[in-house]
């Protein structure tokens, strides 16, 4: 196998997203993505059979579609990748099955690989003269599957949890705010739209788990469910009322709420480890008002913020295919063929 | 020589050779290890037979009927071996592989029925009538409740709890002998996904 500069393919299914990247080294060549979101909007909320199904009839066009276009042939790879988790298990077990039976029909190294330590090998993969990324670094990954601040001091072999949601994703939370204010599925994009034109300091939702008694056990974990329900008595004391809902105004000071939180124990983070590098992973950092808010509190705090470009932080399979190039670099042996595929893999597990 | 995947039940992998002769095969009955198994399965059948997958002639995979989420696991499997072999995919649905061996070993004569387990009180059924070298379905797979279920006058019911590879190859053989066509790489769910619609719920009383 060529260890320098390893030809690798991804395969990445852990929610609605069927993600197949090619890399070579810490170059893209390929990163498709086909997804099921639309088949999800009348649920307003991923349905892991649904998402399973599609992975399943999604997985082979988007194969064929990464090899045309970055130009190699199956039996040019030197390794074939895959999640192995964390994430929807039915969904996870259809990526893992066509990876093994590649790795195996290729005699090719096989490497599973975690999803969220994936979010962070994604900024490996950069344009020529761009700089490499820089370790040690926060990261901060928000989806709408996964709310997760992680320690990251060596890609390969030591990633530490700081904390993580103890109830709902974050971009759950924007799915079922934007549901409750008559917006479409998914909620990000369309608080996000609307937001823009309201007033973020209308209403002060509340801060989950921020107040002093909450941060002695939760200083880096983070809670949605209460914003979420705040918002929701709001809304209905309103219409109760017989009153028009701001709509804007509401979306607006939801995602101050969300932003808030996310941006602030991130940076905490960052300044309690002596970490001057944040990372942003995962779909929920296409949303406007995060990017601006941890820009503007990077900048005050003297941390330098990293956001990949946006088809790299949602779930994609160049991540994966970047991060076990990495593994691969640093001399890492493959992963057994009968690892699982494991819905609550930590994120400590680089490798399964 | 043709490579069996069948996940609608337990795992089953088998390698056949074009005169029917076994060369290797791998079961597990485990309905929780799909995902795990596949790969080891995989490698040791072709090991074992020492054949490199673009050796083969076609890749055989069971569509079942079969619990979901077992059953994409060979599936997306069979269809990865294909596309890097560059060799055919033969999908065959899971029941015919019960039926041949039944008629086979002289089990089953006119008219019977394969029953597996659907979970949720249900099973997946479908009614054969004894013939070689394929049995002929006279209903498709469907399903039952399990409660009350009556074969039909004359059926004899068959209940399997694995549904083995290598008569899965059998009858991809006698498919291709008989110059039949195969059925689409689909699997057979015969059930829509299971989802709730949640209508918002209010918070304050
Ligand atoms: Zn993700």
């Amino acid at each position: 196998m060529n260890r320098e500069n390893p030809l690798v393919l991804g395969i990445e299914s852990s929610c609605d997203e069927t993600g197949i990247g090619i890399v070579r080294g810490t170059t893209l060549l390929a990163n498709v993505i086909a997804s099921s979101m639309e088949e999800h909007a009348r649920y307003g909320g991923v349905v892991p059979e649904v998402a399973a199904r599609a992975h399943l009839e999604a997985l082979e066009p988007a194969l064929r579609e990464a090899l045309a276009t970055a130009g190699v042939a199956l039996d040019e790879l030197d390794a074939v990748a895959v999640t192995s988790g964390p994430g929807l298990s039915g969904a996870l077990m259809v990526g893992v099955g066509a990876a093994k039976a590649l790795a195996v029909a290729l005699e090719k190294p096989f490497y599973a690989v975690n999803h969220l330590v994936g979010h962070v090998g994604a900024d490996v993969l950069r344009t020529e003269g761009e700089p490499a990324i820089e370790l040690p670094t926060i990261a901060l990954l928000v989806s709408g599957g996964h709310t997760s601040l992680l320690h990251v001091r060596d890609l390969t072999s030591d990633v530490e949890l700081l904390g993580e949601t103890i109830d709902d994703a974050a971009g759950e939370a924007f799915d079922k705010v934007a549901r409750l204010l008559g917006l479409p599925y998914p909620g990000g994009p369309h608080i996000d739209r609307v937001a823009a034109e309201g007033d973020p300091t209308a209403v002060r939702f509340p801060r989950g788990l921020t107040l002093p008694k909450d941060l002695e056990h939760h200083r880096y974990d983070f809670s949605f469910s209460g914003l979420k329900t705040a918002v929701a008595r709001h809304v209905e004391k309103l219409r109760d009322a017989g009153l028009e809902v701001p709509v804007a105004d509401i979306a607006a000071s939801f995602r101050e709420a969300v932003a808030d939180v996310l941006t602030a124990k991130a940076i905490a983070a960052c300044l309690d480890r002596g970490v001057p590098r944040l990372l942003l992973g995962g779909g929920v950092a296409a949303n406007a008002r995060v990017r601006a808010l941890a820009a503007e509190r990077a900048a005050a705090a003297g941390v330098e913020l990293r956001i990949p470009p946006l088809s790299l932080c949602t779930d994609n399979g160049a991540m994966i295919a970047a991060l076990a190039a990495q593994l691969i670099m640093a001399g890492h042996a493959p992963s057994a063929l009968d690892v699982s595929a494991d819905s609550t893999l930590p994120v400590t597990v680089v490798q399964a | 020589m043709l490579l069996a995947i069948d996940t609608s039940a337990g795992t089953a992998v088998a390698l056949v050779a074009d005169d029917g002769r076994v060369l290797a095969e791998r079961s597990t009955a485990d309905t929780r290890r799909h995902a795990e198994v596949i790969g080891p399965f995989l490698a040791e059948v072709l090991h074992e037979a020492g054949v490199a997958a673009p050796a083969l002639n076609g890749v055989v995979t069971g569509i079942g009927p079969g619990p979901f989420t077992g059953l994409r696991v060979g599936i997306a499997a069979a269809r990865a071996v294909a596309l890097a072999a560059g060799i055919p995919l033969l999908p065959v649905p899971s029941h015919d592989a019960v039926a041949l061996r039944l008629v086979e070993g002289g089990v089953a004569a006119g008219r019977f029925a394969v029953v597996t387990d659907a979970r949720r009180r249900e099973a997946a059924i479908t009614v054969y009538a004894a013939a070689l070298p394929l049995p002929t379905v006279l209903e498709p797979a469907h399903l039952v409740p399990r409660a009350g279920w009556m074969p039909p006058e004359g059926v004899v019911a068959h209940e399997a709890h694995e549904i083995p590879a290598a008569p899965l190859a059998h009858a991809a053989l006698a498919r291709l002998a008989a110059g039949l066509p195969f059925p689409d790489p689909q699997p057979l769910y015969l059930r829509a996904p299971d989802v709730t619609l949640s209508t918002p719920k209010r918070v304050t009383g």
